[in-house]
């Protein structure tokens, strides 16, 4: 079965990041598939690669990006949330002025149409949030 | 067409388990994660809405999150079935869709 999944909390937030990450890997590893992570509003902050967590503690942005790369998931950052809270690749970086860009390896930022596309194409949407 | 509706605050914090069992069908499922398990505890204040519901509604709670609240399954209202995440992830295969209520 195909799922697609939604994000809107950042981070160490509360717990979305987390429940979503362990549903994903058990989906995963019962033979299904994920057809993208689309991460919304405060949830864009998964998507920083700026983040350093103690060394005893998860880091959920690296842990999207090697999961990604082993699963060649789709890890889409929605644009106009991420503009507003500072998550740019080097062309958001480039065209809104900014020094830098932030985005972790293995997230893309795009529109809301890929969470339209991931609710149309999948079989399941599931939502983990606040 | 059946319905597995998540919730993951506490009913003492939100009002999210109760909205959702005013509107779940019956033949429904609901899956209690995060601080929603606490939902799932017997003689609490809360503990009627879910007993009434239970007659056409199915419950689930998270196991890893009653583990790291430090509750314990006998303190949970009879009839509530713990699930890990192969589980979560099988209730929202049977069902035709997952409603989160946030």
């Amino acid at each position: 079965m195909k799922f697609g999944i939604q994000i809107n909390e950042g981070p160490y937030t509360h717990e979305a990041s987390d429940t979503a990450y362990h549903f994903i890997k058990a989906a995963l590893d019962n033979g299904h598939e994920i057809f993208r992570i689309f991460f919304y509003h405060d949830g864009v902050h998964n998507g920083t690669r700026l983040t350093a967590p103690p060394q005893d503690d998860r880091n959920i942005v690296n842990r999207w990006t090697e999961l990604a790369e082993k699963h060649d998931l789709d890890l889409v950052v929605c644009v106009a949330a991420a503009q507003r809270r500072g998550i740019a690749d080097a062309d958001e970086a480039k065209r809104n002025g900014k020094d830098t860009d932030n985005i972790a390896p293995g997230f893309r930022i795009s529109g809301l149409g890929q969470l339209i596309e991931a609710g149309i194409q999948s079989d399941r949407l599931l939502v983990f949030g606040d | 067409m059946a319905t597995l509706h998540t919730v993951n605050k506490s009913p003492t914090d939100r009002n999210t388990l109760e909205a959702c069992l005013r509107l779940a069908k019956g033949g429904s499922s609901v899956l209690m994660i995060e601080d929603g398990v606490y939902g799932a505890l017997k003689g609490t204040q809360k503990s009627g809405i879910v007993e009434d519901a239970m007659k056409d509604i199915k419950f689930y709670v998270l196991g890893g999150d009653l583990k790291a609240r430090g509750i314990e399954e006998n303190k949970l209202i009879d009839g509530v079935n713990v699930v890990d995440y192969a589980g979560f992830v099988n209730l929202a295969t049977e069902n035709d869709r997952v409603q989160s209520w946030l």
